[in-house]
């Protein structure tokens, strides 16, 4: 049991060590510029404009069950106005950055790494490092800035889908006072809010294009390996994304404290 | 020139390769020939830097390329060609595509004479007009030809091939095999060839290296090859079975 336990650490530790130097490669890389920008803007369509319809359907109906569910409980101590106001600040620093990464992992995380891993497997990479082509240069680094830049306009897309859906429901729906309802939602929402939730989205955008790509151009040969790559891209992807947040929400609230932003 | 020093390599407990060294002299033509499963293709990524070996050197023009990061060998790897095994086209591009990538990444020319340089390669490799194709239209040999005119496009002073004729028909692998001189003779490049098949070595080669055993078990030329006694050489040539043995 003990050596098992062991092998899976010391398995654990040598992976977080190759995705760190992966991280440390592509930052480097990204610094010179020697990725191709056509690349990029694929990337980016491919991330952003790729994922809309996850992420309006994601933001909208996880504002309108916040909304209701919220009401429901504020109806009993006749804080009805006081709804907009919780999922205005649910959605912009916890759900909408968490929802929208954990959705784009599921979609684009997979896709990363089955795309990596095909290449991988039929000696593609290969090929790019015998025509004096980094891999990472090529397919990392136009992969992780299009997931820096589009996961937090997502995540924008998100909160604003999320807030508006909540309002329709929570005043054509439910009934609340609209005047009060907004008035309370501006009143305790705050830019940290946004911000905290923005600087958390640009980590998820980071850490499913990093897991994504590792995982592609770490995966065993034959169809079974390309399929456990994709597997193990959405898994590790969102288990990162969830206790990152937790961390993340701990330091930047501390921060805007401090900086009373 | 290609040198290779005392190397080693291992994957897991399963030794593949164990103190093999020869030397490759500029616009040479060699072949090296062994069993499938003998670890040539795994000798021939060590000369690119594919592969990192246990121990031992391989030195391109005298620059010893196991000491050499990542980036560093991208240097080096611009005096290479290497046509792969199953061809290795990026499947996501189209056959001009493939065969531009070097050019678009290293050198700085205009589309037009991308364009003009693509057509010649593709003509070299006698594939004109085929620059819209995707590479899931073409058939093997077709597909060997557009990695050979992708790996020659800019014009390497080395081209390895791993397995050119494997899995091709006798004609095509003819074709091939013509192909592999034309460019030789052509480029003036030094030419490293990864083969079993004699025929295509005879052809191709001015010198063989038979690996064996994890070494090196003959270095010469391809008639003295064909007429040497020893018996694990000629059982390899004659294609000869040994009924004690345990083949697959």
């Amino acid at each position: 049991m003990n050596f098992f336990l062991n092998k899976w650490f010391s398995d654990w530790l040598a992976g977080l060590g190759r995705i760190t130097l992966l991280t440390r490669e592509a930052v480097a890389s990204c610094l010179t510029f020697k990725f191709d920008r056509r690349d990029l803007a694929y990337q980016v369509y491919f991330i952003g404009i790729k994922s809309q319809s996850v992420v309006l359907i994601t933001g909208a109906f996880t504002g309108m069950v916040l909304a209701a569910q919220t009401y429901y409980q504020f109806h009993k101590i006749k804080m009805d106005t006081a709804t907009l106001a919780v999922v205005s600040v649910s959605m912009c620093s916890e759900l909408g950055p968490v929802l929208t990464a954990l959705m784009v992992a599921g979609r684009v995380g997979a896709a990363i790494a089955a795309e990596i891993g095909t290449m991988r497997v039929t000696e593609q990479i290969d090929a790019l490092r015998t025509l004096a082509t980094h891999p990472v240069d090529y397919l990392v680094v136009p992969r992780l800035l299009a997931s820096n830049i589009a996961v937090p306009l997502l995540t924008i897309e998100a909160m604003a889908t999320g807030i508006a859906a909540s309002y329709f429901v929570g005043v054509y729906l439910l009934g609340i006072e609209p005047t009060y309802a907004w008035w309370n939602m501006l009143k305790y929402s705050h830019d940290s809010d946004v911000l905290i939730g923005l600087i958390k989205s640009f980590i998820f955008g980071g850490i499913i294009a990093l897991i994504g790509c590792y995982k592609g151009l770490t995966c065993e040969v034959g169809a079974q390996g390309v399929g456990r790559a994709t597997t193990e891209a959405v898994v590790y992807a969102s288990i990162s994304i969830l206790i990152s947040n937790f961390f993340l929400t701990l330091t930047l609230e501390q921060l805007a404290v401090l900086l009373k932003v | 020139m290609i040198e290779v020093r005392n190397l080693e390599k291992s994957f897991g407990e399963q030794k593949i390769l164990d103190g093999v060294s020869f030397r490759i002299e500029n616009g040479e033509s060699v072949v090296i020939i062994g069993r499938s499963g003998g670890g040539k293709s795994v000798l021939l990524k060590h000369l690119i830097g594919l592969l990192q070996p246990d121990s031992g050197e391989v030195l391109v023009d005298g620059e010893n390329i196991v000491a050499m990061n990542e980036r560093q060998l991208l240097r080096v790897r611009r005096k290479f060609g290497m046509v792969f095994q199953g061809a290795a086209l990026f499947d996501s591009m189209s056959v001009a595509d493939n065969v531009a990538f070097g050019l678009r990444r290293h050198e700085h020319l205009t589309e037009t004479e991308i364009t003009k340089r693509v057509a010649k390669a593709l003509e070299v490799v006698d594939l004109p007009g085929t620059e819209n194709k995707n590479p899931a239209e073409l058939s093997g040999g077709m597909r060997k030809r557009v990695g050979l005119a992708r790996a020659i496009i800019y014009e390497p002073q080395i081209v390895l091939y791993d397995e050119p004729t494997t899995g091709l028909d006798p004609i095509v692998s003819d074709s091939i095999d013509k192909l592999i001189i034309r460019v030789r003779d052509h480029l003036k490049v030094t030419t490293v060839v990864v083969t079993h098949d004699m025929r295509s070595a005879r052809r191709v080669g001015d010198h063989v290296l038979m690996l064996h055993d994890k070494k090196i078990h003959a270095n010469c030329k391809p008639e003295a090859l064909f007429a040497s006694q020893d018996p694990i050489v000629r059982q390899f040539i004659d294609g000869v079975a040994d009924a004690q043995e345990t083949l697959f």
